[in-house]
């Protein structure tokens, strides 16, 4: 994959263009309705959906609060069923454990299931520079990797992508990669899917070395869990005789039986389903079934400088659903591309400046692409409060001084482009009046105030936002 | 070059210290519900029933002396010539079958699976409130790639002993050493434009055998 997200431009200028991009705005906008409206029957089927959010919360809290214990426990325990772990402090130290282990096995190609930690590290990248291939198996990570292209949605990776070019995509550049798409290919799903079951197949049943990351990892019995959809995860998972798993150090979660808050909250908050197709859990190795080699690598790159943040470290509760992306009507008319890591929409507008820190004008102007709507407090099945740590982190952004001021005007050329495209707002708008009960009160925050209040901005709205937001909220 | 055992003492370092500060979390409220189902047989499977067939498995209930009938009838019915037999799997569910049995000893190759048309087995649990089958590699399911390989997965619930409402009902009836793979509904993608798919890379076509005494 030629596409990078280093040296992206910062939010403002890559949203702008997003904005223009007509095609761009109408496949993100179709597909985060759609799926708004489905994860919203989903959610009301549960009675007890508050309490489980809750549960959520605090599970994720105390086992963040004791993360050493939980870490050495899921490293025992995995160990003691058969399998390796390593620890890796930053993307470079995981990147060269993996390719280590992969050339320890003497291949040349490994397939993946789609993964945000190793997008994260830029895994592929530092494998085909050791001369391994890596191939991405999920759809949507296939229709990102033939495009060479960067995804933009944590779930549906390709969700820039209308059907008419991926017909394109996979008819053009297939042969590339291996088994060329069916002559006549068209462009109704089922048989694009069908192109990719084909291109994929002769490579899951040849592969010797997957590698993935995990939802979610047990600390006490040792089991790592693998939610999906396509089967693409069981292939992967299951018929390599090498398996590389690469993940967050919070992902940990203590007991076996807190999968069962997470099971019941992430389907239903992601793909709007009661349950996801396939699901697997597995623990070390087991005889006869599976790979004969697992590895786990732990990975640390930012997290623990997000943990020492007492108001930032509740992004690390995230479970990666994305249903903040698709009720963020920042998101929606930016697009994923924008926010210039693997992690976009309003998630990836507090983790990104937390991991990375915010010395680059992109992840310096993160926080701020955002109204504050606070719509993906509202959905967060971890009740993360993003208003709140966006507003905290920026705070720290102006801290910076001088250079942070200059980082911050350019960060209000985002809000004011926002502004300016007040339709852009309007879906959050009636979402968030729907959900009064849920949603923090404390808005508009001190960041917007801050922004309007600012006298030597040549670019202010004509109405200030204040006064916008009041207006549209009667 | 650093050792491994200084990338585990510097992550674990810079966790604790970044902890240092912080306030005790609270104990965790598990105050949600068990289930959210009557606590009646019939209303359970009938819900079992439903949430299947809505995620576009198949759906069949059976007498245990009709199921090899029915399941000889639903191989026919999907023109399954071969089929890969799990380890344990009870000798007379494939006796009503005409269909070649490739037994697994362990030994097919991903390329011989692929090459069988069908999987018959019995599963560990089903899941009503999320229409869901979960196999735990015990007997009569066999390895986790006999049930991903070939194109149709014929799966066989007991519902007398294997049914239950809830997740917070399943987990503890689960043994987590075991590897295990929950299936509900057939492979699917949403990744083009959000239209779901049926049968992507598991099995394209899943029929599930209620066996009610
Ligand atoms: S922040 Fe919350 S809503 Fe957004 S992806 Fe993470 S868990 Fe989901």
């Amino acid at each position: 994959m030629s596409g990078t997200f280093i040296g992206m431009p910062s939010f403002p200028e890559a949203a702008r263009d997003a904005v223009r991009d007509t095609t761009l705005r109408g496949n993100l906008r179709h597909a985060t309705h759609t799926i708004r409206a489905k994860r919203a029957g989903a959610v009301a089927e549960l009675d007890d959906w508050a309490q489980l959010r809750e549960a959520g919360k605090q599970i994720k809290d105390r086992t963040l609060r004791h993360l050493d214990t939980h870490l050495e426990q899921v490293e025992r325990a995995v160990t003691a069923a058969g399998g390796t772990v390593h620890w890796a402090a930053d993307a470079d130290e995981a990147n060269r454990i993996v390719t280590d282990l992969v050339k320890a096995t003497g291949e040349t190609e490994v397939v993946k299931v789609k993964s945000m930690a190793t997008q994260e590290i830029g895994l592929n990248a530092a494998l085909e520079e050791a001369g391994i291939r890596a191939y991405e198996t999920d759809l949507a990570e296939l229709i990102v990797q033939l495009g060479d292209d960067l995804p933009s949605h944590i779930l549906v990776p390709a969700i820039h992508r209308n059907r008419g070019e991926i017909r394109d995509i996979f008819r053009d550049n297939m042969a590339d990669w291996g088994r060329p798409a069916p002559d006549g290919l068209t462009d109704r799903p089922a048989d694009l899917a069908e192109a990719a079951r084909l291109h994929l197949r002769e490579k899951f049943l040849r592969a010797k070395v997957g590698i993935s990351g995990a939802n979610f990892m047990v600390a006490e019995t040792g089991t790592l869990v693998v939610v999906e959809s396509e089967g693409n995860g069981r292939m992967c998972l299951t018929l390599p005789e090498t398996l590389i798993s690469v993940v967050g150090i919070e992902k940990v979660v203590p007991t076996w039986r807190d999968l069962e808050v997470f099971l019941q909250l992430l389907p239903r908050s992601s793909t709007a389903e009661r349950m996801n197709p396939y699901t697997t859990m597995w623990t070390g190795t087991t005889d006869g079934d599976g790979p004969r080699a697992f590895h786990l690598v732990l990975l640390d790159n930012g997290r623990t400088d997000t943990l020492a943040d007492e108001v930032g470290r509740q992004a690390l509760r995230c479970i990666r659903c994305s249903a903040c992306l698709n009720v963020c009507p920042v998101y929606e008319r930016a697009g994923g591309h924008a926010y210039g890591s693997a992690y976009p929409g309003p998630i990836g507008a507090i983790l990104t400046p937390q991991l990375r820190g915010t010395a680059t004008e992109l992840d310096a102007s993160l926080p701020y692409a955002s109204s504050l709507c606070g719509a993906c407090y509202e959905v967060c099945p971890v009740a993360i409060d993003i208003p709140e740590v966006l507003v905290h982190l920026r705070e720290k952004v102006a801290d910076q001084g001088g250079r942070g001021h200059r980082l911050e005007r350019a960060a209000m050329r985002a809000a004011t482009w926002l502004l300016d495209h007040p339709a852009a707002l309007t879906a959050g708008e009636r979402l968030a009046s729907r959900t009064r009960k849920l949603h923090p009160r404390r808005l508009p925050g001190p960041g917007v105030r801050e922004w309007t209040n600012s006298r030597d901005l040549p670019e202010l709205p004509a109405e200030p936002f204040r006064d916008w937001w009041k207006k549209n909220h009667e | 070059m650093t050792s491994a055992s200084s990338a585990r003492d510097r992550v674990l370092g810079r966790v604790r210290r970044a902890l240092a500060d912080a306030p005790e979390a609270p104990e965790v409220t598990r105050d949600y519900l068990v289930s959210h189902t009557p606590d009646d047989p019939a209303t359970v499977l009938d819900l079992l029933h439903e949430n299947l067939a809505d995620y576009r498995a198949g759906v069949h209930r059976s007498t245990r002396q009709h199921l090899p009938a029915l399941i000889g009838e639903l191989l026919t019915g999907h023109g399954a010539r071969t089929v890969v037999v799990p380890p344990g799997l009870p000798g007379d569910w494939l006796a009503g079958s005409d269909a070649r049995l490739r037994h697994d000893d362990g030994h097919l190759t991903p390329a011989e699976l692929d090459s069988a048309d069908a999987v018959v087995t019995g599963c560990a649990l089903a899941v009503a409130e999320t229409g869901t089958v979960v196999l735990d590699a015990g007997p009569g399911q066999g390895r986790r790639a006999l049930t991903l390989i070939p194109d149709l997965h014929i799966c066989v619930v007991d519902v007398a002993g294997q049914v239950v409402a809830s997740l917070p009902q399943a987990l503890p009836r689960l043994d987590p050493t075991r590897p295990t793979t929950w299936i509900s509904g057939p492979s699917a993608t949403s990744d083009i434009e959000l239209d779901r798919v049926e049968g992507v890379h598991g099995p394209r076509t899943l029929e599930v055998v209620l066996v009610v005494e």
